[in-house]
């Protein structure tokens, strides 16, 4: 009874601070996406024909962010059936394009006017499996090159 | 000293090439960050102190890839591949790649 109390307290703390985090960053995710719009990221290889002389610079951008109670839950529950994994798939996007934002920040910091040869890595980061309960976090890291005149 | 994830340097031309050089790192949280996270992990979110600390990794993996390319008497590194795996529990390692060349 005790156990299962604390469970829902949990599990009520995970979803109400979880949806505030996620839509939280979704704004500003959206919002930051907007003010870098002039910077193109390609992931070419290739420096666009009409730059002639530039410098390089490797830029790079990481995050890493935590599932929450409720989600984890959830998708627990959702690995008993198979399907998609909305909750999942929510976090790891809102990791990539952190990752990403990041990144072109720090290239507009240089100067730069495009990242080219871009990569983006994602690794998950756990805590110890000899517990069950392992972290459910995951890293994502983006690189590239910033080209600037 | 170029560090670059291309595979040529726009405008320059490679003049001798030294082979792969790499730099890696393994690190640890430690407890107390450890904490915050298993907090997090309930509410979701950030982990700032992860965050800072393998972007802090990687730094240091690149250096010593620059450092082992500057050994080699090379003044730039292209191709760099950055990758990250978990090799014991509670740990990670961050591993840095390219090739050592001379540009000019």
């Amino acid at each position: 009874m005790y156990e299962l109390l604390i469970f829902l307290t949990l599990l009520v703390l995970g979803y109400s601070f979880g949806q505030i985090a996620e839509r939280r960053h979704y704004r500003s995710i959206i919002e930051r996406e907007q003010r870098t719009l002039g910077m193109p990221v390609m992931t070419l290889k290739t420096v666009p024909q009409q730059i002639t002389r530039c410098n390089t610079q490797l830029v790079s951008g990481n995050v890493v962010i935590s599932i929450d109670f409720f989600k984890k839950f959830v998708a627990g529950l959702r690995s008993l059936f198979g399907g998609r994994l909305k909750s999942y798939e929510s976090l790891l996007d809102r990791a990539r394009r952190e990752a990403v934002l990041r990144m072109k920040e720090s290239a507009l910091e240089t100067g730069a006017m495009v990242i080219i040869n871009v990569r983006i890595e994602t690794a998950s980061i756990s805590k110890n499996s000899s517990r069950n309960n392992a972290i459910g976090s995951v890293e994502v890291v983006a690189y590239g090159t910033a080209i600037s005149v | 000293m170029i560090v670059s994830n291309l595979e040529t340097i726009p405008g320059k031309s490679i003049t001798r090439h030294y082979g792969l050089v790499q730099g890696n790192t393994i690190r640890a949280k430690h407890v107390g960050r450890d904490f915050m996270a298993g907090l997090k992990n309930i509410f979701g979110g950030e982990l700032k102190g992860y965050t800072e600390l393998l972007s802090e990794s990687r730094q240091e993996a690149t250096d010593r890839m620059i450092q082992q390319a500057q050994s080699l008497g090379a003044n730039a590194v292209l191709n760099v591949r950055y990758s990250t795996s978990s090799i014991t529990q509670g740990a990670a390692e961050l591993y840095a790649y390219g090739t050592a060349v001379t540009v000019e």
